[in-house]
């Protein structure tokens, strides 16, 4: 193997890690309406906007328009967060927002303070994975990666909730994320291995 | 989104004076709660407020119960109502209604108030991309009458709007009896859940009864030993994460074998919560064998109208009623 290549693990590592893998990008595009091309041109007043996300205050100025999901990643560059659907439909964008599960595609940014925001990059301990994430690539719960983040957001939640005793509990309570890759299985062992772990429930 | 000004008022009465209107697409002003359903509109050009009012952290949301019956306060989210033991224990169709609802991260933005006011899945009132919807912009006709129309009403319809009311909550609620509070610069006023939601008529853009300025506060639910014995069928496309194609809630009062009294209320099939009382005066004094279900059931047919593909409905509807009265009436 030649320096520059990456094994399959550490490319799984760095997607469960941060949701790094498509980073950069949108999966997703939807076309621009004439609506949206006239809007452009006219800019609300801007809000000074006081976010706290994985334990870090942030002073933003931001449009109102501008939705937790594309908050954390526009501005603060969190773009483990993935904005799939924008819809609420996906689950891409799952964050935790005092613990519990929210999709930021669905919340605007300036109406979230005085909230605490954990993403996927806050979940790890330093270097020490959160058990869910630890068990996605022990379980290798996803292929393409893009609705990783949001599955382990969710999972860790449905985990803190008491919701995976069962793969059908389990199956229910992460309805609101959808994998493409139709990787359900793996992610549900995952989630049945970190939940039967002893510190499964840190974190978030 | 259309640009607007976003304002985060300090207290309930400021944000009062604003005069915001519900549930009106051509509102120059508009309030937003936990946004699940307000921010998807809001993406999709369906909503276009110059003004949008924050209601985050203004509102109760507490869960109340007491000898008078249930309160929920209209911040209150669907997870956490959901949960709360004592709606398991004493008004199962509710924690049930709002389990099948959504998705549990939607439950844990959504409130109660958000919920009775969230708009129509009708997917021509929902994509700007068809010129016709009277809900969206009165008097432009509407797609879904001789349209793709699967997931639209067959009761309380007319000619100008098929759109069924998707809320799950509010059919467990109006079988209930439950009232809504609404506030205003003014004071206060109670609305029966029943008369909350107008039927479409020539005005489908007009909701509910709720003038500008005006916000709801709160939900109550009467006591009632019937409420115990309740349930919420809800029969949809997919296992989970999905709208009702057709629901029944039912709660019942049971004398051995015996119907004292029913409840019963149909959602995906109405343009808003319905309740069948024709239905529920049948079940009175009958028993629970599927002959006489079935027969009580047939009533809520009464000026039923299928526009083709949502014919199945009302068949299914009465299917649903039977198998929920069914359920209802084994439990404990």
């Amino acid at each position: 193997m030649s320096s520059d290549e990456i094994t399959r693990r550490e490319v799984l590592v760095l997607t469960a890690a941060t949701g790094g893998l498509l980073a950069g990008g949108q999966l997703m595009w939807g076309p621009v309406s004439p609506a949206a091309a006239q809007d452009a041109a006219s800019t609300p007043t801007p809000l000074e906007v006081m976010l706290r996300i994985n334990g870090k205050e942030h002073r933003l100025t931001l449009d109102p328009r501008t939705t937790l999901l594309d908050a954390v990643r526009e501005h603060l560059h969190l773009t483990g967060s993935k904005k799939g659907c924008g819809l609420g439909q996906c689950g891409a964008c799952t964050v935790l927002m005092d613990g519990k599960r929210v999709k930021s595609c669905l919340s605007l940014a300036a109406l979230m303070e005085g909230r605490e925001i954990t993403t996927i990059e806050g979940l790890a301990q330093g270097e020490v994975l959160h058990p869910l994430q630890a068990a996605f690539i022990e379980r290798d719960a996803f292929q393409c990666g893009y609705c990783t983040s949001g599955q382990i957001m969710a999972g860790v939640a449905c985990i803190n909730e008491g919701h995976a005793g069962s793969p059908e509990e389990i199956r229910e309570w992460m309805s609101g994320n959808l994998c493409r890759c139709g990787a359900y299985d793996h992610i549900v062992a995952a989630i049945q291995d970190a939940a039967a772990a002893p510190s499964a429930t840190q974190g978030g | 989104m259309h640009p607007f000004t976003l304002e985060r008022p300090r207290d309930l009465p400021a944000a009062l004076a604003f005069g915001a209107q519900a549930g009106r697409n051509d509102a120059p002003a508009e309030y937003i709660a936990g946004g699940t359903d307000m921010v998807q509109l809001l993406q999709e050009y369906v909503r276009r407020p110059d003004r949008l009012i924050s209601l985050a952290g203004l509102l109760d949301n507490r869960v109340e119960i007491g000898p008078q019956g249930l309160r929920l306060g209209a911040a209150a989210t669907m997870a956490d109502v959901a949960a709360h033991p004592r709606i398991i224990e004493q008004f199962p169709v509710i924690s049930e209604a709002l389990l099948n609802s959504a998705s549990p991260q939607v439950r844990n933005q959504a409130t109660m108030g958000g919920n009775l006011l969230q708009r129509t899945r009708c997917p021509y009132f929902r994509d700007v991309g068809y010129a016709a919807c009277n809900k969206r912009a009165p008097g432009s006709g509407c797609a879904a009458v001789g349209g793709e129309n699967r997931w639209h009403a067959v009761l309380g319809t007319s000619e100008h709007c098929i759109a069924a009311n998707p809320s799950d909550l509010a059919v467990a609620l109006v079988a209930l009896g439950a009232s809504v509070e609404v506030r205003r610069a003014g004071g206060d006023r109670t609305v029966p859940l029943a008369e909350f939601h107008r039927l479409p008529g020539d005005a489908p853009h007009l909701e509910t009864v709720l003038e500008p300025g005006e916000v709801i506060t709160a939900i109550t639910v009467p006591a009632s030993p019937m409420a115990r014995r309740s349930h919420y069928l809800k029969v949809r496309d997919r296992a989970s994460f999905e709208f009702a194609v057709v629901s029944a809630a039912v709660a019942l009062d049971m004398d051995g074998g015996t119907i004292r009294q029913a409840r019963v209320a149909l959602g995906g099939v109405g343009t808003k919560p319905w309740r069948v009382p024709r239905v529920e005066a049948a079940l009175a004094g009958g028993g629970l064998d599927p002959a006489a279900l079935r027969r009580a059931a047939a009533l809520a047919a009464d000026g039923a109208q299928g526009r083709g593909h949502n014919d199945f409905k009302i068949e299914l509807m009465q299917r649903a009623i039977v198998r929920a009265v069914e359920i209802a009436g084994a439990r404990a």
